[in-house]
């Protein structure tokens, strides 16, 4: 089991659909929202994903398929 | 002495240890240094931190370190009066901090240093971090001196020769395949799979705090004063928003007036996510995928970015983005008028300058600090086709036939 930290950028055609409850319902990984906005014409989330690896992987990479942008929460880690 | 007390979320005040964190486990929101000022500010004094070291140490009693510090001589970098370029751009108190002459050659020494020593405290026996450029080669400098491993990740598809001031050090190299974001998420994992004290994730809060030293100085310097306007490069966000503290800690402590500085944050235009947030008038910082040749600033999801908005907002200031053809003119003016060699992200910080001066936003009498915070010795490539010389045979005929050389009658002994 694992578990990732992550923000979730929306862009406006996906605002107002059920992402993160598929996510969830897909991969079979625990969504946990710590932090969120989201207007009408942009969101952002931070949450928390716990599930096996290989779930967390495949659901991360769906979601970026979707055109949602996936930063680690803490931001990016490589500098110059 | 330390006057460190805890972790402090920036979000929800959650309280932590001073341990390697960096998010609220609550909220996930940045983790703080937090400090008993009032202690701090009875045992400070102008003429103490005076008689300190020419260095950032001279400040280590505002910094999160109980022990020894890993010293490479880092930090009391010139604030050297620009009046050449002043001139040019109609600034009579213009100020460049030169943060090029620190050890490995950028300000992220200071940062460094600060998380480095921790590390140690801590006790660490390995660091790490994800760099192309400035952080890798600070990091790999002060393992040396700390006695630590250090591992540098950094994305397989860039020049060799760029990471040769950070394979010098002799850490574990590691090239990582794919994207730079998967770079990222690599990094983030690592945290979690091993006990590595990682410089810019899991000892952030000590790696910011090292920035500070920056606002510190240029206050020092000017006499204990701080200035009307600094303009600072944000690419994480983090020096932009630690100078800020910095300045503003001075003035809590009692150590300066009140600070009436304006923050003006800079980023090239491929990359600038807090410009644009700026700009458009929002609270939040959207992620941007990077396209510039400012390389040790291109940061597309900057984790302090909110808080450097916050910090132009509330200081009065402003931010601005510039191209790269007005990078690479800023590199040449700020050679060419003062004698500084700086990084591309001196050449935002000036191309940014030109353009506040000829708008009004900076006016003539405005004591105004400009922070180059990198030399151009690493970048050398990007301003290559400076080299034109004249060649000549080895003839005083040749020469004076081929070089234009204003009349002057000849020197005697």
């Amino acid at each position: 089991m694992g578990i990732r930290r992550v923000m979730f950028t929306f862009p406006p055609e996906r605002i107002d659909q059920p992402v993160i409850y598929n996510l969830g319902l897909k991969y079979n990984v625990v969504t946990n929202i710590r932090r969120a906005d989201v207007t009408a014409d942009r969101g952002w989330v931070i949450l928390e994903l716990e599930g096996a690896e290989e779930d967390i992987e495949g659901g991360l990479a769906w979601v970026a398929g979707l055109g949602i942008r996936v930063d680690p929460a803490a931001g990016d880690a490589l500098e110059g | 002495m330390s006057y460190a007390l805890s972790l402090r979320c920036r979000k929800c005040g959650g309280e932590y240890p001073l341990q390697a964190q960096n998010l609220c486990d609550f909220c996930f929101g940045p983790l703080d240094v937090a400090y008993d000022y009032k202690a701090m500010a009875a045992s400070l004094t102008r003429d103490k931190i005076a008689r300190g070291p020419v260095s950032m140490w001279r400040y280590a009693d505002l910094l999160p370190i109980a022990g020894e510090p890993v010293d490479l001589g880092t930090g009391f970098t010139p604030l050297t009066r620009a009046d050449n370029l002043g001139r040019l751009l109609g600034l009579e108190q213009l100020y460049i901090k030169n943060d090029c002459l620190n050890p490995t050659w950028s300000f992220k020494d200071r940062a460094v240093a600060v998380a480095v020593t921790k590390a140690r405290e801590l006790g660490f026996t390995t660091i790490a971090c994800a760099s192309t450029g400035n952080l890798a080669a600070s990091v790999a400098a002060h393992a040396v001196k700390a006695g630590l491993k250090s591992y540098v990740f950094f994305p397989s598809d860039i020049e060799q020769g760029k990471i040769v001031s950070t394979a010098i050090h002799n850490p574990t190299l590691v090239a990582v395949q794919g994207s730079y974001d998967k770079v990222n998420h690599l990094c983030h994992r690592l945290v979690e799979a091993y006990g590595w004290g990682f410089i810019n994730i899991n000892l952030r809060p000590y790696y910011a705090e090292g920035s500070k030293t920056l606002g510190y100085e240029i206050a020092e310097q000017l006499g204990w004063r701080s200035p009307d306007r600094i303009l600072a490069p944000s690419a994480s966000g983090l020096l932009f928003t630690r100078i800020w503290k910095g300045l503003n800690e001075l003035s809590m402590l009692g150590l300066i007036g009140p600070v009436n500085t304006h923050m003006h944050c800079v980023q090239a235009a491929g990359s600038s996510p807090i410009v644009n947030a700026f700009e458009n008038g929002t609270l939040h910082v959207l992620p941007v995928e990077p396209q510039t040749i400012a390389k040790s600033i291109a940061v597309g999801n900057p984790a302090d970015g909110n808080y450097a908005l916050k910090a132009a907002r509330e200081s009065g200031g402003t931010a601005a983005s510039v191209s790269d053809d007005e990078i690479i003119e800023g590199i040449r003016l700020l050679a060419e008028t003062e004698g500084i060699f700086s990084e591309p992200a001196g050449g935002v910080v000036i191309g940014a300058l030109r353009k506040m001066a000829k708008s009004g936003i900076i006016r003539s009498q405005d004591v105004t600090v400009a922070c180059i915070t990198g030399s151009g010795l690493k970048t050398q490539e990007i301003v290559s086709d400076s080299v034109r010389p004249v060649t000549i045979e080895p003839s005083l005929q040749s020469f004076e036939s081929m070089v234009c050389v204003p009349n002057v009658t000849a020197a005697s002994d």
